[in-house]
């Protein structure tokens, strides 16, 4: 059965903070391998201009992933988690995500479509501080497939 | 100076299944689908599979290491078109190449970018607007 349409234009309230530590920054670079000094070291963030180390461009799913969980998961919307694959991911960014930033994510779901027995559910996550300062936007399509593929 | 054309260095990455544990842990995704054989299979994958994220993320240090600056970026996308399938202990091999495919009126550049994996794309309209390196 299609999803229910009247999902679109669906906002989610803000998403609990979550407090980016220098530590878990640091982790992620490491599990990707990116060895990039502005993601570890003070000093050289400083002289990017930017008041702490910062965050790889993807960094972000960290926090917005759980957002969107928040509309995939949905009772309401009835979407079976074992057939979700993760179809496109694009991020724009006002600033990169530093240390010390603590981010709140407000979900929209942008599109419900059905395409050859496959749910399609896209979903925009408005990423800003606690205090209202928007930092990045992440635009993700998530693929519910159907019962024959 | 970057002009249409430019082609940024191109980097492979060896994705070993230990790497993926570790992107796990990272960043908090631990769909068994990528480190469990057993899972990945009953659930009609070949193997298991990278997480989607961990192979744009790899892909976008093509573009962060000849910026310099992360934060060069500004916007970056991808569609998820092949998973890439890890086996243990031989893994695979992401090839990331990158060239700039227009410069912007504001200065940016689009990069765009193909990741394939024994010569079959994993990634399509992978594309970043990026404040070039001076």
């Amino acid at each position: 059965m299609p999803l229910d349409q009247s999902f679109v234009g669906r906002v989610y309230p803000p998403t609990p903070p979550y407090q980016v530590g220098r530590e878990k920054i640091r982790e992620f670079a490491d599990a990707i391998g990116d060895a990039n000094p502005a993601y570890r070291d003070r000093a050289a963030a400083k002289e990017l201009g930017y008041p702490d180390v910062v965050a790889p461009p993807t960094f972000g799913i960290i926090v917005t992933s759980r957002a969107g969980h928040q509309v995939i998961m949905d009772p309401e919307l009835g979407v079976d988690y074992s057939r979700v694959v993760h179809g496109e991911q694009r991020f724009t960014y006002v600033r990169p995500i530093r240390a010390g930033d603590t981010l709140s994510v407000v979900v929209t779901v942008e599109s419900v479509r059905s395409v050859a027995g496959n749910d399609i559910v896209s979903t925009k996550g408005d990423v800003s501080t606690v205090d209202g300062d928007p930092v990045l936007t992440t635009y993700s399509t998530l693929v519910v497939r159907g019962a024959d593929s | 100076m970057t002009t249409v054309g430019t082609v940024l260095p191109a980097q492979s990455f060896p994705i070993a299944r230990a790497d993926l544990v570790r992107y796990a842990g990272a960043s908090g995704d631990f769909n068994p689908i990528h480190w469990n054989e057993r899972f990945a299979t009953s659930v009609g994958l070949p193997n298991v599979i990278a997480h989607g994220m961990y192979t744009m993320a790899l892909t976008a240090r093509v573009v962060t290491d000849w910026a310099g600056d992360p934060g060069a970026v500004v916007e970056y996308g991808v569609r998820f078109t092949r998973p890439v399938v890890v086996p243990d202990p031989d893994g695979a091999v992401l090839d990331v190449a990158g060239e700039v495919s227009a410069v912007r009126d504001d200065g940016l550049v689009v990069v765009d970018l193909t990741a394939t994996v024994n010569g079959q794309t994993v990634l399509a309209k992978a594309r970043a607007v990026v404040r070039p390196p001076s």
